[in-house]
């Protein structure tokens, strides 16, 4: 306490110690007074009188400099003033403080910048209390090469009652009709277990969620809503919670809201932002009845007991599933090999974003560095034409380290400004450049650039400040004191030391932007090979526009419930859409038809099985299905290749007829010697999930394959199904033709609207714009690197130009003598230039191998092109190289030029 | 010439007060003059020192000053005791006897009353 007192008293008298000083003098000044006075009185000469009482005194500035050093911070007032000297200096030079101010605000702001996306999307996936117990489970088959199978109600329980959750949730993602209100909506929803909120840990704002231990089989009456629903659609409505709303044509009522706060966890964004939630026991209608067997394809959640590890969690579990085993044996065959795998929900939720991201901190971390380079290659410069003033202030006494002090303070200075600068400009800038980050970026909505953010910035500027600037203030003092003020700070011992630094600074950062570019150029290079790619269809023109059909709990009210129901209603629509003005062509596909526009969550897998083939296990190498109309091949000009397409005599009453793609022929009928058999007339079992059971189905034609799934594969299976007999829930209606896509939405929403006013039309793209979006992550990080490597250029060119001008300069009166001599000038002229071609090739050398070692690391993120690319690495040695030369050509320039009469009588 | 004793540490401080609680509001110079006359020349002060401790006491809120005109018309920075100087010498004197008194009777105790 009372050492924290003093310290207080002592900063007081840090600001107030000119004046306490001052007051000291003046009085002991008066008390002198007074007393040679008195002596004078007493009969001494002025003198002995000024002397006597001096020494009656004492050491008048002995007694100030102790009383000081008492009641000061001796550190605190040293940095005080080494800062405003460093101000002083800097002001003396606006030209190299902006330089290197802007530098290292452009080196931090942009690291900063991707930090802030990494810390809220690598650093804080979930927003929840205690997100270390939160884990995902994941049941596979690997003995039958099946991953992430789902999970039976009889096995969720037999987790629940493990002992090693608190609570254990199962969650689905689909989308609901909301009528009622003046427009019917569609609400991405989340089927759950009544405990998930708990898992979660996160209460609603009003209201409650539901009963954890609820054992309802069904659909409980109740719902949760988000904040941003409530606000939507209910108008922020106080009295809210127990009214009811209408969902898929099931009455429901409201039971709580979560918080504005509240985001979901899920791997889409369509997950993330889910507005509704439905509880139900998946034991009963519409689920089919409990069985060991029927596995949901859900996902499972849950939250550990506090301080269970997930790997002590994992042996519980794995002794768990073996006593299972032992229990049921026929439910779980010993070859399918069945398990349950535990993984942090965290690492489920960025997968894939990762290694973009990681990437470009890589990347904008290189930009930082060649930045700090270059600013340390200016204080460098300045080293030598501060010699003379570092040698005079060490013959006066100065201690070495203080003067490092105080040239670490000014190189400091200079970093943090620049980094508190780069900060503002994000600060500033955030909302124009969060535009720039792709919408599928999870956690997109919680980047924020706060107080983390701003330490973040401080912490890298102060750790770059101190690195770069350690160096150039070590060699800064290092001076033969004699030599240097003799030769009036040239020349030198320390000089070639600096040099020689200097050189080596400049050829790493040559290196680090060689690394940058190889980078950027294969990006550069997947990307142009993904945009220029074959796509197999043909999205000009096109313009999807979705809607989807209500879902009720009970089939009996479904009014589309088969697919004659649903087959008048399409054809209706069909026709109506063909008379807009400007449409040639029109088609209708469940939501997985779209192409490239569906996102992971409307991928429907199902197990597929040739007939005739043996039956290997219970599971089945699964098959990507889309259901759609017969025209839709043609409007997205698909090529068929054999047999025929869907035809108007296809209908729910005729044998069930399937299309499939040439990497499903390929896939599924191999033939006997492995060159494929026409499996046009061949039928096969497809599904067999959950409530679905297996149908025949009749491959009656194959078409070439198309990247309608991802942009990056172009053989992934296909089987495409029949709309006039499968029923599908989830529709795509597609329009061809010269149409206003600003129009057309609305055109197509009042068609479909007067067949039936209770559906909600919403989300109508064109496919061009779908396939621009579906390529955005890759953009974005590409951009990204090509922009971080221009600058690294940049900023590489600036270093090698300062390296080359300030040889020239310290050379000056060489090359003087030289062309005094006789030399020509065009020798004079290759010297310089091959002075910067050697950093250049030496620069080049060591960035090539830095470059093969990252371009290795970055594989996954390449496309179409080798990590080990030759003509990108050419190329880019190639523009280096080019860039050095022109950045030595000014200086070697002026080298030429020299007037060897001026520059010797100057010196 | 004998030795003169250093001041004790705080013990200056204890004759600044006290001085100033006899003569109310007086300027440096003179409580360096007090101190030596009532010390009888006993005591040798850096009367320097006096100035330091003038400010500290000052900070703390013991004594206040302001300037004034000395008796021979000199302008000069006058220091009075505050309520706090008061309490504090008050405090301090009591202590300083309870001390002194302690002392004093170690030192009047004599071998054979240990006895």
């Amino acid at each position: 306490m009372k050492l924290l007192r003093r310290f207080f008293i002592r900063l007081t008298n840090l600001a107030t110690r000119r004046s306490a000083d001052q007051r000291l003098r003046e009085e002991m000044t008066e008390h002198l007074a007074f007393q040679i006075e008195e002596n004078v009185r007493a009969g001494m000469s002025l003198t002995e009188a000024q002397r006597q009482a001096a020494i009656k005194f004492g050491a008048s500035e002995a007694i100030r400099e102790h009383h000081h050093a008492e009641q000061s911070l001796p550190l605190i007032e040293n940095l005080m003033i080494d800062l405003q000297f460093a101000f002083r200096m800097l002001r003396k030079s606006p030209g190299f403080a902006f330089v290197a101010i802007a530098t290292m605000a452009l080196g931090v702001g942009a690291t900063t910048a991707i930090y802030s996306v990494i810390d809220a999307t690598l650093l804080h996936p979930l927003p929840y209390p205690h997100p270390s117990e939160l884990v995902r489970i994941e049941a596979n088959l690997p003995g039958v090469g099946a991953h992430d199978v789902g999970i039976s109600i009889p096995e969720l329980r037999d987790l629940q009652n493990s002992g090693i959750f608190q609570y254990v949730s199962l969650s689905f993602y689909g989308t609901n009709n909301l009528t009622g209100s003046a427009q019917p909506a569609s609400i991405a929803s989340k089927s759950v277990s009544p405990s998930y909120f708990w898992v979660l840990g996160v209460d609603p704002q009003l209201g409650r969620t539901w009963d954890p231990h609820d054992a309802t089989p069904g659909f409980l009456p109740e719902v949760v809503i988000s904040d941003g629903l409530w606000k939507r659609a209910f108008g922020a409505d106080p009295h809210i919670l127990g009214k009811s709303v209408r969902l898929d044509n099931d009455v429901y009522t409201v039971a709580g809201i979560m918080p504005a706060s509240f985001r979901d966890q899920g791997q889409t964004s369509d997950e993330r932002n889910a507005d509704l939630w439905a509880a139900a026991g998946f034991a009963g209608d519409p689920a089919p009845p409990p069985m060991r067997g029927t596995r949901f394809p859900f996902e499972t959640i849950a939250r550990l007991q506090p301080g269970l590890s997930p790997e002590a969690a994992q042996g519980r579990l794995d002794a768990l599933v073996a006593s299972l085993k032992k229990q049921y044996p026929a439910d779980y065959p010993a070859q399918s090999v069945w398990t349950l795998h535990l993984t942090p929900l965290a690492e489920t939720l960025v997968g894939n974003v990762r290694q973009s991201l990681i990437l470009l901190f890589g990347a904008v971390g290189l930009v930082l560095l060649i930045g700090s380079v270059n600013v340390a290659n200016l204080l460098l410069a300045r080293a030598s034409s501060r010699g003379r003033e570092m040698a005079v202030r060490q013959a006066l006494g100065a201690a070495k380290t203080r003067l490092i002090r105080q040239l670490l303070t000014e190189s400091l200075l200079l970093f943090v400004l620049g980094g508190i600068g780069g900060f503002a400009v994000l600060f500033c800038g955030r909302k124009f450049l969060l535009q720039f980050v792709p919408e599928n970026l999870p956690r997109l909505n919680d980047i924020s650039i706060g107080w983390g953010v701003l330490a973040f910035a401080i912490v890298v500027s102060v750790a770059a400040g101190t690195i770069f600037g350690l160096a150039p203030a070590w060699l800064t003092t290092r001076l033969n004191l004699t030599a240097t003020l003799r030769q009036e700070g040239r020349g030198g011992n320390g000089s070639r030391q600096r040099s020689r630094l200097r050189h080596v600074l400049v050829i790493g950062e040559l290196a680090l932007s060689l690394v940058l570019m190889v980078a950027a150029g294969l990006l550069l290079r997947s990307f142009w090979d993904l945009f220029k790619v074959q796509l197999g269809f043909n999205p000009t023109r096109v313009l999807s526009i979705e809607t989807s059909l209500p879902n009720p709990n009970d089939p009996k009210t479904d009014i589309y419930h088969t697919a004659t129901q649903e087959a008048v209603l399409l054809r209706e629509v069909l026709r109506r859409n063909r008379t807009i003005p400007g449409v040639e062509e029109t088609a209708v596909s469940d939501r997985a038809g779209i192409p490239l526009g569906h996102s992971q969550n409307d991928r429907r897998a199902v197990p597929l099985l040739p007939e005739g083939q043996e039956v290997k296990s219970s599971q089945l190498p699964q098959i990507d299905t889309a259901i759609v109309s017969p025209e839709y091949f043609h409007l997205l000009g698909m090529t068929p290749l054999r047999g025929r397409l869907f035809a108007d005599q296809d209908l729910e009453a005729t044998p069930r007829v399937a299309v499939i793609n040439q990497a499903a022929a390929r896939t599924y009928w191999p033939g006997k010697d492995g060159n494929g058999e026409d499996p046009v007339g061949k039928r096969a079992r497809l599904g067999g999930l959950g409530r679905q059971r297996p149908e025949w189905v009749t491959i009656v034609g194959v078409i070439a394959d198309a990247r309608t799934e991802s942009l990056a594969d172009a053989g992934i299976p296909q089987i495409y199904l029949d709309i006039y007999q499968r029923p599908a829930k989830f529709l795509a209606f597609y329009v061809r033709g010269q149409v206003d896509p600003s129009a057309i939405p609305a055109q197509v929403r009042t068609q479909i609207q007067s067949v039936d006013a209770e559906l909600p039309v919403f989300r109508a793209e064109t496919l061009d714009d779908v396939l621009s979006s579906s390529l955005s992550v890759r953009r974005f990080s590409m951009e990204m690197v090509a922009l971080f490597a221009a600058t690294a250029l940049l900023l590489a060119a600036l270093g090698i130009y300062g390296t080359i001008s300030f040889l020239v300069n310290e050379q000056s009166r060489e090359i003087a003598i030289r062309l005094a001599l006789g030399a020509q000038r065009p020798d004079i002229l290759r010297r310089v230039l091959r002075h910067g071609l050697n950093l250049a090739a030496v620069g080049a050398g060591i960035g090539l191998a830095g470059a093969f070692i990252v371009s290795h690391l970055m594989a996954g993120l390449l496309y179409g092109v080798s990590p080990y690319d030759l003509s990108t690495f050419a190329g880019v040695t190639v523009v280096l190289t080019a860039v050095a030369i022109a950045a030595s050509y000014v200086p070697a320039r002026r080298a030429m030029r020299l007037d060897p009469i001026t520059t010797l009588h100057a010196e | 010439m004998a030795e003169k004793p250093d001041v004790l540490q705080g013990t200056l401080a204890l004759m600044v007060l006290k001085t100033l609680d006899l003569l109310g509001s007086q300027h440096g110079w003179g409580i360096a003059r007090r101190i030596e006359q009532i010390s009888g020349d006993l005591l040798a002060v850096n009367q320097g020192t006096l100035y330091p401790l003038l400010l500290k006491l000052e900070h703390e809120g013991t004594i206040a000053s302001k300037w004034g005109t000395s008796e021979n018309n000199r302008k000069a920075r006058f220091y009075s005791l505050t309520a706090a100087g008061r309490k504090q010498l008050q405090t301090e004197t009591r202590d300083w006897e309870q001390t002194a008194a302690i002392i004093a009777r170690f030192f009047n105790v004599k071998g054979e009353d240990l006895a």
